[in-house]
């Protein structure tokens, strides 16, 4: 059953109609994937990638969501394999309770485990744990050919690092087979410190990131001048039991649930003006003093989670999500260089989230080095939005740094080149697995990653 | 106490998140259906999520003849003590074409209705005999009235609810539970093209699952869920002929 609809990526930028169809059985998917009057298509999951990486105008966009199984779990080396469609939040939701966890979470659980493995997601752990990559032991793919292989470091491991931060461009991810890690409860002990600018922070970040598991800066940026860069660092550790509030000790793996509530329609544009969002931010500083508590796992990966549609508050327009990765030596100059094209563009930003990555993703497409990664919302107001992008890409190229794929909506196919040196392995692999370009998103297309199709 | 299930068309879109809330409850289920690579994929699924007890047989809706064979295969798979038996098959015609082709509208019967029997009435006879357990049917509001638009869709979920009926009176009096699901449009692979699930009136198979377990922990006689289509088709039913009719429906 195809479906026409139109989709877009999670910031709702630039939605496109496209043919969609959602199968329910393997041989289903089978069927999707040989279908012939689709030229190409591509894997959709939760549609949490922010700009135009899970759509495929031309031809059909496959979500995998139905197809949903975990398919096995011991539960004494905590190796779980799973359908490339079982999203995070599942696996949370079964596992935690029983003691275990994800090995790193971005900061939704709405992600299925194939585009979690297809963009090399990372989370607030980046610093000691890598990205997710690093926990998948395995994945399962059904390739252009109607095959279905697995790849791993042993075994077909040029398609394993070509499917790792690949973008579903090898083949469909069917299954993957990942490592969880054990937790004694379901909380973090989480130090929040303030600093008062950049410097403070990137010093800050230096000198805490070896003592805490998980480490995140929420920063303003629309301050201005000396206070450029002010944020409030969030340093968490595993909480053992013995740290919990006494009337949490006696459930440690299952904190009460939160209500959740829902944004029920688009905003109009006069909600997130810049007026509005300097007083929210001030006041999120200003809020947030040197503390410490002990906080349960949703409230810590997941803040906006118990907001259902909160894409929505940016409007019919939407937005896109810049992230930037810049390595340490460029990392003060060229925070401040982006910090202040995004200030002088006035164009309203939500809280902007700092952090210090770790060691580099194993794939060929994966998107961390060591340095420093500064990720923003910027709603979409046409023609401005598309200067201030072009200005901050322009920014990244000078500092060696880089875009990551799960977000990128706008960038060009040489700025893209430029930053992973591996894309031309990448596009071997492609021909040998894919050599018709059966595996084609928009993004592909509009970075020239796959030419001529 | 763990409860032995069978549940018939176990992966139907209304009965897989049926199961979900039964493994979760720690019953042991006997996932019933056609295609074995599906339900086992089902079964790992259940035991992964719920640590559940899950095993597969195979059946066909359409084979009447095996079903009594099946059924007692079924009931010495789980350990001769079926507590409780869930029937999800179903299968959903064009009408049109239902209308031209009667080998489409014999499916459509022997799927919805002939099939019920044949497996429900050696069920009713091993609970019965131990004087206990329940039986859940899905049924459908379709089965209230006959409309031109579905109509042999309709009749055959008609016969199934008066069948419940008897079975229901037949076996109150051997402790033996009967209910009657009576889903409103769903959004399952079933009705996907079929129904608009826009529409605020097309509930989603977990709302409709959640209100089929409770239904069965209380041991109500007839569901209708979402809630609202009880009331609906009581007005509908209380339309006399001579109108009903001449409406477009």
């Amino acid at each position: 059953m195809i479906r026409q609809q139109t989709i877009a990526g999670w910031g709702n930028y630039k939605p496109q109609p496209c043919r969609v169809t959602r199968p329910h059985t393997l041989e289903a998917l089978g069927r999707a994937v040989a279908c012939a009057d689709a030229r190409t298509v591509i894997a959709r999951g939760l549609g949490r990638s922010y700009g135009d990486a899970a759509i495929n105008p031309p031809g059909h966009t496959v979500e995998t969501t139905a197809l949903n199984r975990m398919r096995a779990f011991d539960e004494s080396t905590g190796v779980l394999c799973a359908d490339a469609g079982v999203s995070l939040g599942e696996v949370v939701a079964h596992l935690l309770p029983r003691g275990w966890f994800l090995p790193t979470t971005p900061g939704t659980r709405f992600v299925t485990l194939g585009g979690a493995v297809a963009a090399d997601v990372h989370g607030k752990n980046h610093h000691r744990d890598g990205s997710f990559g690093k926990a998948v032991k395995r994945v399962e793919l059904l390739l252009a050919d109607g095959r279905v292989v697995n790849a791993s470091r042993t075994e077909n491991a040029e398609l394993f690092r070509a499917t790792l931060g690949g973008m579903g461009l090898a083949g469909m991810i069917t299954a993957v087979e990942l490592q969880l890690r054990r937790t004694e409860t379901a909380y973090c002990d989480v130090t929040y410190r303030r600093a008062s600018g950049l410097a403070r922070a990137l010093e800050l970040m230096e000198q805490t990131n070896a003592d805490y598991r998980h480490s995140v800066a929420w920063i303003d940026c629309l301050a201005r001048g000396a206070a450029l860069g002010r944020c409030v660092l969030m340093l968490g550790n595993d909480a053992a039991v013995d740290d919990l509030p006494e009337h949490h000790r006696h459930r440690p793996l299952q904190p009460p649930r939160r209500r959740s509530k829902n944004v029920p329609f688009d905003f109009p544009p006069c909600v997130l003006g810049p007026t509005t969002v300097r007083a929210f931010n001030k006041l999120y500083y200003a809020r947030h003093g040197d503390a410490r508590k002990v906080v349960d796992f949703d409230t810590f990966f997941y803040p906006l989670d118990s907001i259902g549609h909160w894409n929505r508050i940016y409007g019919k327009r939407g937005f896109i999500q810049y992230q930037a990765l810049l390595p340490p030596d460029q990392a003060h100059d060229g925070l401040v260089e982006l910090l202040e094209a995004i200030g002088e563009a006035q164009l309203g930003s939500f809280l902007a989230v700092l952090k210090k990555s770790g060691e580099s993703g194993e794939g060929l497409m994966s998107y961390m080095f060591p340095g420093y990664t500064l990720a923003l919302d910027l709603p979409n107001t046409g023609a401005p939005l598309e200067r201030l992008v072009d200005k901050l890409d322009h920014i990244l190229l000078n500092r060696n740094g880089r875009l990551y794929l799960a977000k990128d909506a706008t960038t060009r196919p040489d700025t893209l080149a430029a930053m992973y040196p591996n894309l031309d392995r990448l596009r071997q692999v492609k021909a040998t697995y894919d050599p018709n370009h059966r595996f084609v998103s928009a993004q592909a297309r509009r970075l020239g990653i796959v030419e001529d199709a | 106490m763990s409860e032995n299930v069978l549940v018939l068309g176990a992966t139907s879109g209304i009965g897989q998140p049926v199961c979900h809330k039964l493994a979760a409850r720690g019953c042991a289920l006997v996932l019933a259906g056609r295609r074995e690579n599906e339900l086992q994929r089902m079964a790992d699924d259940l035991k992964v999520r719920y640590q559940a007890a899950a095993s597969v047989a195979t059946f066909d809706a359409m084979a009447l003849d095996t079903h009594k064979a099946f059924i007692d295969s079924a009931i010495a798979q789980a350990d001769h003590q079926l507590d409780g038996v869930l029937l999800c098959q179903g299968y959903l015609p064009d009408q049109q074409e239902a209308q031209a082709d009667f080998a489409e509208a014999k499916r459509t019967i022997d799927v919805n209705y002939t099939s019920a029997v044949s497996l429900l009435e050696p069920v009713a006879a091993h609970m019965a005999e131990r004087r206990a357990g329940w039986i859940a049917v899905i049924g459908s509001v379709a089965g209230d009235r006959g409309r031109m638009s579905n109509y042999l869709y309709g009749s055959a979920k008609a016969g199934l609810s008066a069948y419940l009926q008897g079975l229901r009176n037949r076996l109150a009096h051997a402790g033996v539970h009967v209910l009657t699901i009576k889903p409103g449009p769903v959004d399952t692979p079933m009705t996907e093209g079929v129904v608009d699930t826009n529409k605020p009136t097309v509930a989603t198979a977990e709302q409709v699952a959640a209100d089929i377990d409770k239904a069965i922990r209380k041991r109500k006689n007839v569901l209708y869920t979402p809630w609202f289509w009880r009331p609906i088709m009581a007005v509908i039913r209380t339309i006399p002929e001579f109108v009903f009719k001449k409406m477009k429906m």
